[in-house]
């Protein structure tokens, strides 16, 4: 399994290579000249090109990508234009909320998602799978930024019971450690600031995780009615079992399995759906500040970030390709 | 209690299809009417729409919704606007964008997914590596990526959408070809003398048909989606096109004084989507129940 995993490693480089490839050549053909964005129309050429010299846009396309590769390879995007700050350094920054975020839509999804589904499963047309089925129609088909505003409508601007913008409320934070506001208090023991970014994050995490949630319902519900007809559920219950034992133990720890692949896989989804939902609700992720540094055509900020997103996607897919071969005993590589 | 499960457990696979025919039923009503609806809506729409979606009519600015029956039936926008019109107007769009995006899709999903799978080795290979480059980008990243680069279009927002739509049908053809290509009628045709693009054309292709139909409403469902939400983060169609995606982002800073103005446009996006993956999956249930668990498709 060692020896499959790093195979698989291995074979995610040209990949990468490829994306960054991708990457650099759409930048590059894109219309409109940075330099001209960043200094203002009426610079005189002199200054164009000085400004084009220092950031090596004045070199032919090829030696521009293999610069471009090997400073990638060590880590490093470059300044950012519009930040003058080491791109990494921005997207540091940046990223802890985008995780945090993350984190909640899945645990919101997949809390409400695998019961419902095993429910429904486990009880085909009944009114509880209809109601779940009805569900998971509804959160596979909601927009989830129209979602967003929908809450801010309704939680916010009606009931005005829950903050709409931004991580946390101005002053009420300690000082930032990691950059996970609800880990960085709750070990600062500022319960009043982790109930205060607990608050922030709900409506957005929400709005994130509803289409995950309709997709998980709907995955978990099809997998559970494939293994209630296996043999070994059959005689689960004529040795006697309770519904319920049957259910939990035979079923849902075998009917899980697939599950687990379709949430790496939704993963790519939640990463792009955070784009829209943070800019709707102000949030200070990845996902704001690559909307933020496309309008500014701020180069080494997207590249570094489209390069981070779809790493981040790759490594995780990994990973879940790891996890399957740990919860179920039968794969072996 | 026990012995009444077990009955249903046995008795369930010979009947399967008798008992999932009424839901069927309901589901593919639904979605039918509902796509039905929008088609007619955007095609015949326009015609009867009773304001001009883009006059703007200072007097008549940010009206609450009246009711049937009088001038402004949903209301106006910020700019006077006629939010009924402006909705009928970008049910256009989005029908143009998603069948454009599904046939393009399809056409170059389906012939590399084809060629992939009946030729093998270094083509399938080739192929097979670019599908992974541009699987490995998180959906919806890539799209955001080329019109943010290309410019805002109607014909960049295509591309862009077209860009990752291609994946899903390359490979669920490619899969099926591998197994189609070794059939006794391809092989016939192979001793024959027909040339492998005529087999691939007239003996292939026709029978990735109906699976191709059901991957290709899940992906028109997602690309009405996608479509909206590259407009609304200002990187779609051009603002002077109505398109609901559109509607919403210019909706987002009257959220707290105009309710109707993201509610209708929002609401027309899930209604649409919803018609058509009710559809899809009739469609799935009753052609391919073995495309189960590729989900919505998004």
């Amino acid at each position: 399994m060692a020896s499959y995993l790093l195979q698989r490693l291995a074979g995610t480089i040209p990949v990468l290579l490829l994306i960054s490839l991708l990457v650099f050549l759409l930048i590059h053909a894109a219309p409109g000249d940075p330099t001209l964005m960043l200094l203002g129309e009426e610079t005189n050429a002199a200054e164009v090109a000085k400004a084009k010299e220092r950031w090596g846009l004045d070199q032919p396309l090829y030696v521009q990508y293999w610069k471009f590769l090997k400073s990638v390879a060590a880590g490093d995007f470059g300044k950012s234009f519009k930040y003058a700050e080491p791109v990494t350094h921005v997207i540091r920054t940046r990223l802890p909320a985008t995780i945090e975020l993350a984190i909640f839509a899945i645990c919101i999804a997949t809390l409400l998602a695998i019961p419902l589904g095993v429910w429904a499963g486990a009880r085909p047309n009944s009114w509880i799978d209809n109601l779940g089925t009805t569900c998971g129609l509804f959160g596979i088909s909601m927009p989830s930024f129209w979602l967003a505003i929908m809450l801010i409508l309704l939680l916010a601007g009606v009931l005005n019971i829950l903050p709409t913008s931004g991580r946390s409320t101005y002053g009420i934070a300690g000082p930032e450690q990691t950059g996970f506001y609800i880990f960085d208090s709750v070990m600062q023991k500022n319960w009043p600031a982790v109930w205060d970014a607990l608050t922030h994050l709900f409506l957005p995490a929400l709005a994130l995780g509803v289409n995950m949630l309709g997709i998980l319902m709907r995955v978990t519900r099809s997998s559970i009615l494939e293994v209630m007809s296996e043999d070994y559920v059959r005689t689960a219950r004529a040795k006697g079992l309770r519904e319920k034992k049957v259910v939990w133990r035979h079923v849902a720890s075998n009917a899980l399995i697939p599950v687990i692949t379709v949430v790496g896989l939704e993963l790519g989804t939640l990463l792009s759906g955070s784009i829209i939902v943070e800019t709707v609700f102000a949030w200070p992720g990845g996902g704001s500040l690559l909307i933020t540094a496309l309008n500014a055509r701020d180069y080494p900020l997207v590249t570094g970030l489209v390069m981070t997103y779809t790493t981040a996607f790759v490594v995780i897919n990994l990973i879940i390709d790891g996890l399957y071969a740990v919860v179920d005993p039968r794969i072996r590589y | 209690m026990q012995s009444l499960t077990l009955e249903s457990v046995t008795e369930k696979s010979p009947s399967a299809l008798a008992q999932i025919l009424p839901r069927l039923h309901v589901k593919a009503c639904t979605g039918g009417m509902i796509v039905i609806a929008f088609i007619l809506v955007g095609v015949l729409g326009p015609a009867f729409a009773p304001h001009d979606p883009n006059k703007q009519e200072l007097t008549a600015m940010m009206k609450a919704p009246e009711g049937i029956g009088t001038l402004h039936v949903l209301g106006t926008d910020n700019l006077g606007r006629d939010i009924f019109s402006r909705v009928i107007h970008g049910s256009r769009v989005s029908l143009m964008v998603a069948f454009a995006v599904v046939f393009v899709s399809g056409l170059i999903g389906i012939s590399l997914g084809a060629i992939s799978g009946y030729f093998g080795g270094k083509v399938d290979f080739l192929i097979q590596k670019l599908v992974e480059v541009i699987w490995a980008f998180p959906p919806l990243l890539l799209g955001i990526t080329i019109m943010a680069f290309l410019g805002q279009g109607l014909f960049n927002l295509i591309l862009a959408l077209v860009a990752q739509r291609w994946i899903p049908y390359c490979r669920v053809v490619r899969a099926q070809t591998l197994s189609l290509r070794s059939r006794d009628f391809v092989t016939a045709a192979q001793s024959l003398g027909s040339g492998n693009f005529t087999i691939i054309a007239r003996h292939i292709i026709p029978n990735l048909i109906q699976t191709s139909l059901v991957i290709g409403t899940f992906a028109m469902a997602s690309s009405i989606i996608a479509e909206a939400s590259l407009s609304f983060l200002g990187v779609g169609v051009p603002p002077e096109i109505p398109t609901w995606g559109t509607m919403l982002a210019d909706a987002r800073i009257y959220i707290s004084t105009a309710w109707w103005l993201p509610l209708f446009p929002g609401l027309c996006i899930f209604i649409t989507v919803l018609g058509i993956n009710l559809l899809g999956d009739a469609l799935r249930d009753l052609l391919d129940p073995r495309l189960k668990r590729t989900g919505s498709g998004i």
